[in-house]
């Protein structure tokens, strides 16, 4: 009968497997693997060659390479520089700003809220975030046009109204995407909180800390991986909105509410200009990236 | 059995097999099947083209047994038709057999290669001498080759309301002469009628090229800049900057909205604001003078959306004056569309069949009326039952002798845009008229790759 090997530290050694064995492992992978890199991969490489080119949609026989000239007309275009300025604010002001505490504050108060208060709450908010974004767009539209019902609310109230979508397109369209937009933030605090053990918070209401410090020196520290996972996530989200805006305003008027998305639309559809719309695309991107880098930051420094 | 290196591979092989299958069905069409695509009207209710068009599609199944006719309809304003129609264009997979191209587009996808040119076929088709030749020319490419077969042309004048000019005092066989007087009676009616709006001239992106046709062109062949043509200047091949005509123009559009003798501005940058201009403010007595084309009462004819018998009695018909009154003292503009075959169609043959079913006389006819278009047969134009079929064709008809058409070169698009965006900064208010010029100037420069001549 044959002993298994006995090395010199006693450790006793299997017998040999077979060398197919990792490439057996591969094998169920493969067809994922092809269809990721066909669909996937290939057309955002493809993107990717096009920003770097002059391809138009019409009025061209031939593209050709031409480096980082795209880059370089967008940051001299005075229209890109404020679609980015727009796209910032919108940014800012509907989901660091608007969905992200609305979203806090919904949570806050469905914890103490009685079941079916919170079901009724709760069941609201996330139909608004399931509508498809074109039926978002219209209802919002008709909320703000100048024979909307915001101003027939106004008008009631006897207070001014004024066309909103002309006069402060960028504040409307960024109020719409809190409308929609808010559940997910919701969602992702009611989650958080509930983490929460109880009796933490008890011990502090026990020695006398009213709701706002216990919001801030307890609430808050404790769910802040939540709410730095869900900034990124928002933001990301919100950085390419562009149905919302394009049903309501277009962009417009004239370039007021353009944010990146749509500006990016009307060079590479409107005006042809497909290389250039795919330069402003990739652009996009690495403002995302910029973003998601300070969020990466911010979470890891609570490791 | 253990499994051996040879075989591995071949499952793999095997296990990928589908996905890759799935990755080329598709490609190809039925030779049997004619695709026409068409621009359907935005309004639901208008479906001028749709009825015209299913009658061709029975006629043409009938006389070509086995073979049927698939119609593809576009619904979109007019920029995002465009858009649309450039993407099929790109790839034998999407691209129909037939297309209905706008004429200003014809050079800028031909040199894309989107088209195919028609001259083999047109050599044995003895309609064709029948078409007149400025309609011919539009349909041609720089090539000297043609491209599409047109399907009648236009003119554009100014729309007036004899209601709303009679309670405001004004004459109902309103002639202007000078932009001014145009300016005049809307500041008129302005003041004497309210809850009308006095004058409506298309403008910015949303309106599309009906902005720089309608609204802006309208204007600027009506200066003195440029000679000929100020928008191109032919003898050096080079599009004008810098000209005070231009600036004049966008002055002209900028006072419409400043003073309010416009539609609301919010409604203005609606890209279904001509759809009510026709649907709604012109039948409803709520517009004065209207800048628009020859073809608005496609619309109000019996079996349309929006019926309007009485129309020719409520609207009077009035030339867009020149400038400063100058010689020629009127001004229009004229486009047109034409059918076109993809360069990448699986059935072209099929395809120059089906229009020629349509340009029969008796067809041609049948859509110049319905469309309200202006006869590009001269047998058509000749036809005493077409010149009576409809009010008002004798007016716009007149009109061609003194009409302009575009600079209809690759760059056009791309220029007409500008000129949008220009029109656009002057209607908000956000952009000063030297300044929107000026920025039109710069574009210039870019879509036209710098050739460019200040005039």
């Amino acid at each position: 009968m044959e002993r298994p090997t006995v090395t010199p530290s006693g450790v006793a050694v299997a017998p040999r497997r077979p060398r197919t064995r990792p490439l057996l492992r591969l094998l169920p992978l493969s067809p994922a693997v092809v269809l990721l890199l066909l669909f996937l991969a290939g057309p955002i490489a493809y993107c990717a060659w096009i920003a770097f080119t002059d391809l138009q949609l019409t009025g061209q026989a031939e593209s050709s390479f031409v480096g980082l000239e795209n880059f370089r007309t967008a940051f001299t275009d005075e229209a890109f520089l404020n679609a980015v300025w727009l796209t910032l604010v919108f940014t800012v002001v509907s989901s660091l700003i608007g969905q992200n505490t609305l979203g806090l504050a919904l949570a806050a108060l469905m914890q103490r809220a009685s079941k079916p208060v919170r079901t009724l709450t709760g069941g609201i908010v996330i139909t608004a975030w399931v509508l498809p974004e074109v039926v978002a767009g219209f209802l919002l539209y008709a909320f703000f046009r100048r024979e909307g019902t915001l101003n027939a609310i106004l008008e009631w109230l006897h207070l001014p109204s004024q066309n909103w979508l002309f006069t402060l397109p960028i504040l409307a369209v960024s109020f719409a995407n809190v409308w929609r937009g808010t559940a997910f933030s919701m969602l992702v605090y009611s989650a958080a909180l509930n983490e929460i053990p109880k009796e933490i918070t008890e011990a502090a209401e026990v020695d006398g800390a009213g709701g706002w410090r216990r919001m801030w020196h307890i609430t808050l520290p404790m769910i802040r991986r939540s709410i730095g996972t869900n900034l990124m996530l928002n933001t990301l989200q919100t950085l390419s909105v562009f149905g919302l805006i394009w049903v309501m305003t277009r962009g417009g008027p004239g370039d007021r509410s353009q944010t990146l998305p749509l500006f990016m639309y009307e060079q590479a559809f409107q005006n042809s200009m497909i290389g250039y719309g795919t330069a402003v695309a990739l652009l996009l991107l690495l403002v995302g990236s910029l973003f998601s880098v300070v969020y990466m930051r911010l979470l890891r420094t609570e490791i | 059995m253990r499994p051996t290196a040879v075989l591995i591979p071949l499952v793999a092989a095997v296990l990928t097999a589908p996905a890759l299958t799935a990755c080329g069905s598709g490609s190809g069409s039925d030779p049997d099947t004619l695709k026409v695509s068409f621009k359907q009207s935005t309004d639901n209710s208008v479906k001028v083209m749709d009825n015209f068009l299913a009658d061709i599609k029975k006629q043409f199944e009938k006389a070509n047994p086995g073979k049927k006719v698939e119609l593809v309809p576009i619904k979109a304003p007019d920029s995002e038709y465009y858009t649309k129609l450039q993407q099929m264009l790109r790839s034998p997979k999407t691209a129909p057999d037939l297309v209905y191209e706008d004429t200003f587009l014809i050079n800028s996808d031909i040199t894309s290669g989107y088209l195919k040119p028609l001259d083999p076929y047109l050599a044995k088709w003895k309609d064709w001498s029948q078409f007149i030749d400025t309609a011919k020319a539009a349909a041609k490419g720089e090539d000297g080759k043609t491209y599409g077969v047109p399907d009648g042309t236009d003119t554009r004048g100014l729309w007036f309301d004899k209601g709303v000019f009679e309670k405001a005092g004004l004459p109902a066989d309103w002639q202007p002469k000078t932009w001014d007087e145009v300016l005049d009676a809307a500041r008129t009616i302005k003041e004497k009628v309210p809850g009308v709006t006095p004058l409506n001239v298309y403008t910015g992106k949303p309106a599309g090229e009906a902005a720089t046709m309608q609204g802006f062109e309208m204007l600027l062949y009506g200066t003195d800049a440029g000679g000929s043509d100020p928008l191109y200047d032919k003898g050096s091949k080079k599009w004008i900057a810098g000209s005070q005509g231009f600036k004049d123009a966008l002055a002209f559009v900028e006072t419409v909205y400043k003073e309010k003798l416009g539609p609301d501005v919010a409604d203005a940058l609606d890209p279904n604001f001509g759809t009510r201009v026709r649907g709604e403010l012109l039948p409803e007595g709520k517009l004065g003078i209207n800048l628009d084309g020859s073809w608005l009462p496609q619309d109000w004819l019996p079996g349309s959306g929006h019926e309007w018998p009485e129309w020719s009695q409520k609207l009077g018909l009035a030339a867009m004056p020149t400038q400063n009154g100058q010689a020629p003292g009127k001004v229009s503009m004229s486009g047109g569309w034409t059918w076109a075959v993809p360069a990448k169609a699986a059935n072209p043959d099929l395809a120059f069949e089906f229009i020629k079913t349509m340009q029969t006389k008796a067809n041609a006819q049948k859509w110049y009326i319905a469309n309200s278009g202006i006869a590009v047969r001269e047998d058509v134009a000749a036809d005493p039952e077409y010149v009576k079929a409809q009010p008002g064709i004798e007016f716009f008809t007149d009109l061609v002798a003194s009409t302009h058409y575009r600079p209809a070169y690759p760059a056009y698009p791309k220029v007409s845009v500008a000129i949008q965006e220009a029109m656009e900064g002057v209607t908000t208010g956000d952009v000063s008229v030297d300044d929107a010029a000026r920025g039109y100037d710069e574009t210039l420069k870019d879509v036209t790759d710098n050739q460019v001549i200040e005039k």
